[in-house]
């Protein structure tokens, strides 16, 4: 690991994506479109109250995991990877590199969404505002640590954008928007236990009763942290210097 | 970045790699000499880009031996000291010309007014000053093909590793990239070429003829001509061809 060549990445990927305008503007526009309709559709009940966080927290993760997943596998089937692994640039510089880019991005799809639920649609929510932007930093992050480890497994373009409904909807099915965890069928909740998403989520409901949930949204970062760290660990497995 | 490692540039020994159920290389033995330029020609699918790709370090190999610079082919000494482009151009689409470029030049740890000029040096190598600013996806082939090379020239390598450089470039970029890797060589830097374009065999210091994952030849242009008494490298290469398949005749 080497910081200089880490940040040549992240600068790297950026500068990849800001050709991209459509791409911006997807990525930032989509989550608040989809947060307008949502609050819309409950309007005069509190329904959004109670999942316009939680749905704060999955749309950068979904967004992030896509986006991660097809730009990688563009990188190994162009060619690019393996003539990077033949520098000093090292698995560990290319990996936190995209986190880093990509996490940097998600600190603006963040910030607009979450500014467009609070101001715009009147979100309410009992904690501070400013913690649900970090949440939804860490969910991006662990969407492009997921979408790193699903590139290793995707042969094309297609399979790897089917990898999103295979690993992300089973989390968000189980992760509590649908029904609390602690009602899930035993086994179900066992499963909801292993899940980041889960976690993410429990992290987002916390805000949105506590007016002090500092320390129960910490505990549930550390462990999205944690996921973050295995995931990007399983990944590096995926990235070989040499091929047949 | 040279290094100055007196040896070889790569010695190759016992070399034995398997793609799928084929056997692409069987047993192959090769020494490749230091400050020359080396051309590696043979028919398609005689075995070079699988070669390069054993001296670069990326091929899973069956068995033997690879040495680069006195290091097994690979390893992390020689990371600074070996650039590779492959046959198919392998640089990012929506990055302009000179972001691909300073990229990999930051890849081998250039910072600063350094790594500028070295952009700007290659730029100029490769004819594509007037393209600094367009992206990738707005370039024709050749010209992308150019940036690929690029991305190598701008760490100046000790070992270049070439695959098929000067396909589907005019006449006059040719001659232009021949004559910088001559000049390279002179420098004291090493260059494997491939090319299956046999009339660009007189460019090179030194041939080596790869057959079905054989060296059937390893000689100087000269002497591969007064060898073969043919008039040029293509007749050459035919006579060569025929030899062996009439040895191998002969002893079955």
């Amino acid at each position: 690991m080497n910081p200089g060549l880490t940040l040549a990445t992240a600068g790297r990927v950026l500068r990849q994506v800001r050709t991209d305008h459509r791409t911006i503007a997807l990525i930032i526009v989509v989550p608040c479109v989809l947060l307008g309709l949502l609050a819309w559709i409950y309007t005069g009940t509190h329904v959004f109250d109670l999942i316009g966080p939680a749905l704060l927290g999955v749309f950068p993760m979904v967004v992030m995991f896509i986006v991660t997943s097809v730009a990688t596998l563009r990188e190994r089937q162009s060619g690019t990877l393996e003539r990077l692994l033949t520098t000093p640039m090292g698995k560990g510089d290319f990996m936190i590199g995209y986190a880093v880019g990509f996490g940097l991005l998600a600190v603006v799809q963040a910030v607009v969404a979450t500014g467009f639920a609070v101001w715009v649609c009147g979100l309410d929510v009992a904690g501070p505002v400013w913690l649900l932007v970090v949440v939804a930093v860490a969910d991006a992050v662990l969407g492009t640590a997921l979408g790193l480890l699903a590139s290793g497994f995707a042969r094309t373009e297609f399979q790897a954008v089917q990898f999103m409904p295979a690993f992300l909807l089973p989390q968000f099915l189980l992760c509590g928007l649908l029904i609390p965890r602690d009602q899930l069928p035993t086994f179900l909740e066992w499963i909801s236990n292993l899940l980041p998403l889960s976690y993410a989520v429990d992290a987002m409901k916390e805000i949105t009763r506590s007016t002090d949930p500092l320390s129960a949204v910490a505990g549930d970062l550390g462990i999205v942290a944690g996921f973050i760290i295995a995931a990007l660990a399983l990944a590096s497995l995926t990235l070989s210097r040499r091929s047949a | 970045m040279m290094n100055n490692y007196d040896g070889p540039a790569v010695a190759i020994s016992g070399l034995q790699v398997v793609r799928g159920r084929r056997d692409v290389i069987p047993g192959l033995d090769l020494e490749i000499p230091a400050g020359e330029v080396v051309g590696l020609l043979g028919p398609s699918g005689s075995g070079k880009s699988t070669l390069m790709r054993c001296i670069v370090g990326v091929q899973i190999t069956k068995g033997g031996t690879v040495t680069v610079l006195g290091h097994p082919a690979g390893s992390p000494e020689l990371r600074k000291e070996v650039g590779y482009v492959t046959q198919a151009p392998s640089v990012y689409e929506d990055l302009t010309v000179r972001d691909n470029i300073a990229y990999f030049a930051r890849a081998v740890g250039l910072r600063g007014t350094e790594l500028r000029d070295a952009v700007d040096r290659t730029l100029a190598e490769v004819d594509l000053v007037d393209y600094g600013g367009q992206l990738i996806r707005d370039l024709s082939g050749g010209q992308e093909s150019r940036v690929s090379l690029a991305a190598a020239l701008v760490g100046r390598p000790t070992l270049l590793v070439l695959d098929e450089p000067t396909v589907g470039l005019d006449p006059v970029l040719r001659r232009d990239l021949w004559e910088l890797f001559a000049n390279l060589a002179a420098q004291g830097h090493s260059l494997v070429v491939s090319s299956h374009v046999m009339d660009e065999a007189t460019r090179c210091d030194r041939l080596v003829l790869l057959r079905a994952g054989e060296v059937l030849a390893d000689v100087t242009p000269e002497e591969l001509l007064a060898r073969t008494g043919a008039a040029d490298a293509d007749a050459a290469f035919l006579t060569l061809v025929d030899h062996a398949a009439e040895t191998r005749r002969s002893a079955s």
